[in-house]
């Protein structure tokens, strides 16, 4: 063992309570540290988990219908002086299945599905309801939204004539699986079909409004034979969809929306959460790294007759400065172990206090290995820092006074 | 006779910028290889002022300190911390063991400041060194549960680990009754001939003082007589 550690460690075995002290302290500063990570990071990868579980990353549709105004008039002519916006009808992606190929191609996109989404009613005996009609491609929707762990009845089916709704849907219309409902949309095109699934997907209002039948299906109902509305995209990094929605716009001329777009009162929220967890860790930082020093400069002036000793027995003076750096950072270290057990533990607990009905965390903790690696290395960096005030003042103790004067 | 071990040439010393006090007057001193010598003089004489700017610990306001031969007034604080752990030792009024080290830990201190880790043999060697001033028993014995006497033995010990040509030794028995302080008075004299060390003993004690080899007296930063004791 080098000759500064084992006068470090010694030093700080002999000052028994002042280093079980710091010790706590930084156990409790890193213990919060652990603690505010993993309850902040569980609840913004359940929020966002829970927004993208029904959302693709990204929307591609048809761009808005637009009125060119003519804007300098002409002999004969009348310049309207109010232009209206023109109704947005429901249009097909021109030429879909090279955009498609295209969109896949991109380096970022992980999966692309293409839907028919329209407004319909769905109709059994004398109730009806509007519903919000999908159309999809089984195979490759499932890589944006997988609706299997979502069924309460029956399986997620959608050809020929199956259709599957949500279970607020199926309760306001009486109907279970194996059950006929009819659709309707407003251009008065319907047809019948044979519930094959009933969905939850912990959104009543979706619950109530999502009705999935086949592409071809919704083609016939919503009169757009050969076409698509929208094609939903699953890219591999979630908060890459906004750059890469950018990049589609620019390259197809299409409009895409990613989730972030849609959902930005959620990223403010994330990120206020975020920045005020930073804040508060920052600070958390600071009072350790001050209880550090402070513990470190009153051991120098308790020591000094030892550091003395040191000296005149040939100590150099940057050994003298590592006997202190040595004790920082092994106080920083030994802290965050401790620390981060204590954290690790508080977290479980949290957890275990509130569950719901299913057994599942209602406060998830998202405790990685990332996490204590990464406070470890705050903390002992914040130790050595943290002495080296206190090591230059035991660097620059003359020995022929402290050893002059006892 | 042999080179000097050491040479202080014209050394003066003074304390303080505004009020300055001249603690030492031109010393002019040499001191020979295993010598034993007395430093005495009234407290305030500068005594320990002189034992410091020969033990390296404090620098002269002018004049020379030559170790072996060579000038000491140059090195840097390294140099001088180099200097003092190889060719001085030191033994201090109380005792100054580390108190967090065991008897043993601390006579092997100097060789691990040196070298920068334990090596293999120091042990041994500071095992033997124990042995030697009879606490060989104490070994594992924590610095603060050892006696007065046991203390200051084993800081002889600790002084004479890195075989320095020199030990500087300031009151060695000032802090102990006077069975324990003959003990190290015996110890300090049994060892100076075994390794053939030069002592320089400050102290107050003239019956100590006259069983060295040599009495230096210093009276206001001078040394006033230099005597040889015909005796030893």
């Amino acid at each position: 063992m080098p000759f500064e550690v084992l006068v470090a460690l010694r030093f700080l075995r002999e000052g028994k309570i002042q280093t079980i002290l710091i010790l706590s302290g930084i156990g409790v500063g890193v213990a919060v540290i652990v603690f505010l990570s993993a309850l902040i990071g569980g609840l913004q990868e359940s929020l966002i988990e829970r927004t993208l579980g029904t959302q693709a990353h990204i929307v591609v549709r048809a761009p808005e219908d637009l009125v060119r105004p003519v804007t300098q008039g002409s002999p004969g002519l009348a310049v309207a002086p109010r232009v209206e916006r023109p109704a947005q009808r429901l249009r097909s992606i021109v030429g879909w299945p090279q955009t498609l190929e295209l969109l896949l191609a991109l380096p970022r996109v992980r999966a692309a599905s293409p839907t028919v989404a329209g407004a319909a009613f769905a109709l059994r005996g004398l109730a009806n309801r509007s519903v919000a009609l999908r159309g999809i491609e089984p195979s490759s929707f499932r890589r944006i939204i997988d609706m299997g762990p979502r069924m309460t009845a029956g399986e997620f089916r959608v050809d020929a004539t199956n259709a599957v709704i949500g279970v607020e849907l199926a309760a306001d219309l009486g109907v279970s699986v194996g059950d006929k409902v009819r659709l309707e949309t407003p251009a008065g095109r319907s047809e019948v079909f044979l519930v094959a699934g009933v969905f939850d997907v912990g959104n009543k209002d979706l619950n109530a409004r999502w009705v999935f039948v086949s592409l071809r299906a919704a083609q016939t109902l919503l009169d757009l034979a050969g076409g698509i509305s929208t094609i939903e995209l699953k890219v591999a990094e979630i908060f890459d969809a906004e750059r890469v929605a950018e990049e589609i716009v620019a390259r197809t001329g299409l409009q895409a929306d990613s989730w972030m777009k849609l959902n930005q009162q959620l990223l403010v929220g994330l990120r206020s959460q975020s920045a005020s967890s930073w804040m508060i860790q920052f600070f958390v930082v600071v009072a350790v790294a001050l209880g550090i020093a402070s513990v470190l400069v009153v051991s120098v002036v308790q020591k000094s007759r030892e550091i003395g000793i040191l000296k005149a027995m040939g100590t150099r003076t940057v050994q003298v400065v590592r006997i202190f750096l040595v004790q920082g950072t092994v106080l920083g270290l030994a802290g965050s172990v401790f620390g981060s057990a204590l954290g690790a533990g508080l977290s479980f607990f949290f957890a275990s206090l509130a569950k719901n009905p299913d057994g599942s965390a209602t406060f998830p903790v998202n405790l990685s290995p990332g996490l204590f690696l990464g406070a470890t290395a705050i903390a002992t960096f914040t130790g050595l820092l943290a002495a080296v005030a206190p090591a230059e003042r035991a660097a620059s103790l003359d020995p022929a006074e402290v050893i002059r004067y006892g | 006779m042999a080179d000097p071990l050491v040479v202080l040439e014209g050394v003066t010393k003074s304390f303080g910028t505004e009020i300055v006090t001249q603690v030492l007057h031109g010393i002019d001193l040499a001191i020979q290889p295993a010598e034993f010598t007395a430093l005495a003089g009234p407290s305030g004489s500068g005594k320990s002022t002189l034992l410091n700017l020969l033990g390296l610990l404090d620098r002269p306001t002018s004049g020379r300190i030559l170790l072996a031969g060579r000038d000491t007034s140059g090195l840097s604080d390294d140099e001088r911390s180099a200097v003092r752990g190889r060719s001085l030792g030191f033994v201090f009024q109380f005792h100054h063991l580390l108190p967090e080290f065991t008897a043993l830990e601390n006579v092997m201190m100097p060789m691990l400041a040196a070298k920068g880790r334990e090596e293999k043999g120091m042990r041994e060697r500071a095992f033997s060194l124990l042995d030697e001033i009879g606490l060989a028993d104490r070994a594992s014995y924590r610095a603060t549960k050892l006696s007065g006497g046991q203390q200051q033995r084993v800081a002889v010990a600790r002084a004479l680990v890195l075989e320095p040509p020199l030990v500087l030794a300031d009151e060695p028995t000032g802090n102990l009754d006077t069975e324990s302080g003959a003990q190290v008075f015996e110890l300090l004299r049994r060892v100076s001939a075994e390794h053939r060390t030069a002592f320089l003993v400050v102290t107050h004690d003239e019956r100590i003082a006259a069983r060295c080899d040599r009495i230096l007296t210093m009276v206001d930063g001078r040394i006033r007589s230099d005597e040889r004791n015909a005796r030893t």
